[in-house]
């Protein structure tokens, strides 16, 4: 399995609070191959962003609890901060969520690019700046976006900016989180079409694209990974989950997606009766049991994550029975 | 209902233009909607579409009283409501109009129990309830909320699912003609979002309310409402049927729009190059080549701006 | 009988079984009483020779005697008389013209009465404060303990005054105001409920901080001799210690006392407002 950029397995962080701890990801497989996009999508506060976080800082209160991670060789759970420093940028790189907030108002784009750059130990000599102004040119920005200031851009093109930073030194692997909720849907193509293309032209070798829009996540990824409150759900390749989702949860999200050409009078789509469970102290069984139609007594204890299919894995006791028909519905 | 009233307008816009002056000694003008016009029929959804800085939200607040127009009218029941400044008459329209707002967490003042929104009506309309109690857990029951799991908690207790069907209650209490709903599920997560529209539509459909529903997005837009109006850079650039404005767009701003909303079943074009930039340059074109055609008609119940002087 | 009265006012309830706010409320009433009382547990007055000089706290003297011998607790709890009293007058006036200023600029933003208003707050806010405040104190020949809490707060308004102003316009762009506007709700009710209460917190922290800042400014003008003309405060008494050297020569009670009676009393504040801000905030109250 050497074209696996990122393994994870049993991955466990926890939230440790005074109340008690929030499983806030709990038992996660998956991983990453070369040269793809990976889509994790779910509800807020499914644990999406607190797995691309573990990743990237284990910060308290979150704990890393269980489980290993490997990053083209390394162990990055076992390894202590000032080596995992050493990785940023080149190995592993963050695009963050409100990246947008991030810039300072009174420094100008080139400033703040130069700044970032040497937090992370990089010289900004002519080279660096030659390299920015081609990826910037790549994104479709023009090199006069270095001497303005952020107010002067709108929340696409600060985006963009953010992008080029981030991948700057080619990283093997990006975390994209929620890069395109807080764009126009003109800016959100583009960004979206951006990643992939970053990943076409091999400047990134893989990327985990986290959002809530699964629309997005069709378009752009090659395999959806689902969670739900923590947990694993399922994941498969794109067009295969969008076609036989297996876990009720999926199947759920997608029927609740409208589409332009859908009416209301010609077809009523539903929703998901219910809020996700509260993730303090939660104990075993399926997280998704109660608001889920085909919960059965079985369901009381954890499910076990099976195989489908190649690269088809769904985490749920009825899935073998319950088909895969979208349109079955209790 | 006899066919005549099908197509009863409740209120009408009428040129309407907000510009927004900021600074006193060296005031810099902005213009937020500029000449946006288009009539509310009772029972009927308005889908109102843009992107941000499209003037859509402004359109809300402009009708909501919350802010007053630099030129312009918006009739309701055969008055200007600019003209209803006397503070009896106000309480009285907006007992008829009222809003949700974008951000349930916002809209709640996080001191109080939710059930303030509730008390605030009462205390201002008489809204012929003989059991003030017993009204708002109907109400509660019929946006689908348990009343002993909702009433006396704080907004922070509940999810914003919750606190977005607390204001449709809300709304379905007062009874209102008009209802303003500003990104009403923008927050929400998409399991949930799709039981709040329902509810939305069918409530509308069931008291003869009308629902101006300002959304970025076209899925949803597309999904409720009967009619659309289509905002960019504070203009209208194209209002009609739902149906026919998709299956039809004509401006290049509205074709942009259907391009690049994402759908699962339909993937972009990877060989076409899609710039966001681009469709500033297309429009200018547009109106270029269309001078002087203005806001013209081009099918039955269809428009487009055509050209912007 | 007593629960329905809790009923009707949770927010003192949740405010007065608050731990922090039973903490410091505990502090700052000793600290108080203190100053009502604690010329009375003397038999000295803060000018007077009491003793032996150099003395170190015992039960002759409290806190000591200073190097000339006079009672360093007579002085302490005169001294705190003062300085509270200019601490809080001073305080109040700051807060209250401040938050005045700064409201009405605030709920008139972008108005002409707004700009004037701002105008004249920032011309406040750039004059010397010490400059201005030796200036005046010179003037007066005479100076009291409340003429010293005015000429302190003049020049300690402005800053709150903008603060406020931006708070205000903050919070009356929130949803809230305008789901309260169209519930028709009177402007009264919605000052009150909707932009008061949510800045109450706010105001209590910035009149922590003027009582402390016009305490500090008083003791600086103390520290120029352009303090009251009579009397004496813990500034006075801390400014004498320094002068003659006390803590060098190993006096650590003469300076040290009063100033970590200063020093308790602001820690105390400090845990009210957040103990207040706990009880009057729902979301904090429950952790």
């Amino acid at each position: 399995m050497s074209e696996n950029i990122l393994e994870v397995k049993n991955l466990r962080a926890y939230y440790n609070i005074l109340k008690g701890q929030v499983k806030a990801v709990d038992d996660i497989t998956f991983n990453l191959k070369k040269g793809e996009i990976l889509g994790l999508a779910g509800e807020s506060g499914c644990g999406k962003s607190t797995l691309a976080s573990s990743f990237i800082s284990r910060k308290k209160p979150l704990e890393y609890v269980s489980g290993e991670v490997d990053l083209v060789g390394h162990e990055i759970m076992k390894m202590d901060e000032a080596e995992f420093k050493k990785l940023r940028l080149k190995t592993i790189s963050i695009i963050p969520q409100y990246a947008l907030d991030a810039f300072s108002p009174t420094k100008k784009i080139r400033t703040f690019i130069k700044d970032l750059a040497h937090q992370h130990g990089i010289k900004t000599d002519r080279a660096f700046m030659e390299k920015v102004e081609e990826r910037l040119d790549l994104v479709n920005l023009d090199k006069s976006v270095l001497n303005r200031y952020s107010i002067e851009l709108s929340g696409g093109m600060k985006q963009r900016v953010v992008m080029v930073i981030s991948t700057i030194l080619d990283p093997d692997f990006i975390i994209a989180d929620e890069i395109t909720s807080a764009l126009d849907v003109s800016s959100q193509r583009f960004v979206a079409t951006m990643l992939a293309n970053l990943r076409d032209l091999e400047i990134i070798k893989s990327a985990i694209f986290i959002t809530h829009d699964l629309s997005i996540l069709y378009q752009i990824a090659d395999r959806i990974m689902i969670m739900y409150a923590g947990n694993f759900a399922e994941i498969a390749p794109t067009d295969e989950i969008v076609a036989r989702p297996r876990h009720p949860y999926t199947r759920a999200l997608i029927n609740s997606l409208p589409k332009v050409g859908i009416q209301y009078h010609d077809k009523r789509l539903s929703g998901i009766e219910g809020t996700p469970p509260h993730l303090l102290n939660i104990g075993d069984g399926c997280r998704f049991r109660d608001r889920c139609p085909y919960a059965i007594e079985k369901c009381e204890e954890t499910p076990i994550r099976e195989k489908v299919a190649d690269n088809h894995y769904v985490s749920c006791w009825r899935w073998q029975e319950l088909g895969s028909d979208l349109n079955v519905e209790e | 209902m006899s066919k005549n009233n099908k197509n009863e307008v409740v209120m009408s816009v009428k040129n309407l233009t907000k510009i927004f002056k900021s600074g006193i000694f060296n005031p810099e003008y902005t213009t937020a909607v500029k000449d946006v016009s288009f009539d509310i029929e009772k029972g009927k959804i308005i889908s109102l579409i843009g992107e941000s800085g499209s003037g859509k939200t402004t359109v809300g607040k402009l009708i909501l009283k919350l802010i007053n127009p630099s030129s312009g009218q918006i009739i309701y029941k055969g008055q200007d409501i600019a003209e209803i400044t006397d503070k009896k008459d106000t309480q009285k329209y907006y007992r008829r109009v009222q809003g949700i707002f974008q951000d349930p967490f916002a809209t709640f003042n996080p001191l109080y129990r939710v059930d303030r929104v509730f008390d605030m009506i009462f205390d201002s309309y008489e809204l012929g309830f003989s059991d003030k109690d017993e009204a708002i857990r109907k109400v509660l029951h019929d946006v689908n909320l348990n009343p002993d799991r909702t009433l006396g908690k704080f907004p922070h207790q509940l999810s914003g699912g919750q606190l977005q069907r607390l204001l449709i209650a809300r709304a379905l209490l007062m009874d209102v003609d008009i209802l303003i709903a500003d990104e009403l599920i923008s927050m929400l997560d998409a399991s949930t979002r799709i039981g709040v529209l329902n509810l939305l539509v069918e409530s509308c459909k069931k008291n003869g309310m009308a629902v101006i529903f300002i959304t970025h997005d076209l899925n949803l837009g597309y999904y409720i409402s009967d009619q659309s109006l289509i905002m960019y850079k504070g203009r209208l650039v194209e209002r009609g049927a739902t149906k026919k404005i998709y299956e039809n767009s004509t401006h290049p701003y509205t074709k942009m729009l259907f391009e690049a909303v994402p759908e699962i079943g339909d993937r972009w074009d990877p060989e076409e190059e899609f710039l966001p930039e681009q469709v500033v340059g297309e429009v200018k074109d547009f109106y270029q080549n269309n001078q002087g055609r203005g806001f013209v008609e081009v099918e039955k119940g269809h428009s487009v701006l055509f050209s912007d002087e | 009988m007593l629960t329905e009265f809790w009923k009707k006012h949770e927010n003192l309830y949740y405010a007065l079984t608050n731990k922090k706010v039973i903490f410091g409320l505990t502090i700052v009433i000793f600290v108080f009483l203190l100053a009502v009382f604690g010329p009375m547990l003397t038999p000295y007055e803060y000018g007077d020779y009491a003793g032996e000089g150099y003395m170190p706290p015992s039960s002759q003297h409290f806190f000591g005697t200073t190097i000339d011998g006079k009672d360093v607790f007579t002085r302490t709890v005169y001294g705190l008389r003062s300085t509270l009293l200019v601490g809080v007058i001073a305080g109040t006036i700051a807060t209250l013209v401040g938050c005045a200023v700064g409201f009405l600029a605030g709920y008139y933003g972008g108005t002409l009465f707004d700009e004037l208003l701002m105008m004249m707050t920032n011309i406040f806010v750039v004059i010397p404060q010490l400059a201005l405040l030796i200036v005046i104190a010179a003037f007066l020949e005479v100076r009291g303990v409340v003429v010293m809490a005015v000429i302190v707060s003049i020049t300690a308004w402005p800053w709150t005054a903008r603060a406020v102003r931006s708070q205000t316009l903050s919070l009356k762009n929130q949803e809230y105001v305008s789901l309260s506007k169209i519930s028709s709700l009177n402007v009264g009710r919605i000052l009150r409920e909707d932009i008061a209460s949510n800045m109450f917190s706010y105001v209590f922290m910035v009149f922590i901080q003027q009582f402390n800042g016009t305490m500090l400014a008083t003791v600086q003008l103390e520290f120029l001799g352009l303090g009251p003309t009579k009397g004496i405060s813990l500034g006075l008494v801390m400014q004498n210690a320094v002068n003659w050297n006390g803590i060098q020569l190993g006096m650590w009670w003469w300076a040290i006392i009063p100033g970590l009676i200063l020093a308790v009393l602001i820690t105390a504040l400090y845990f009210i407002n957040t103990g207040l801000d706990a009880a009057f905030n729902p979301r904090l109250r429950e952790m």
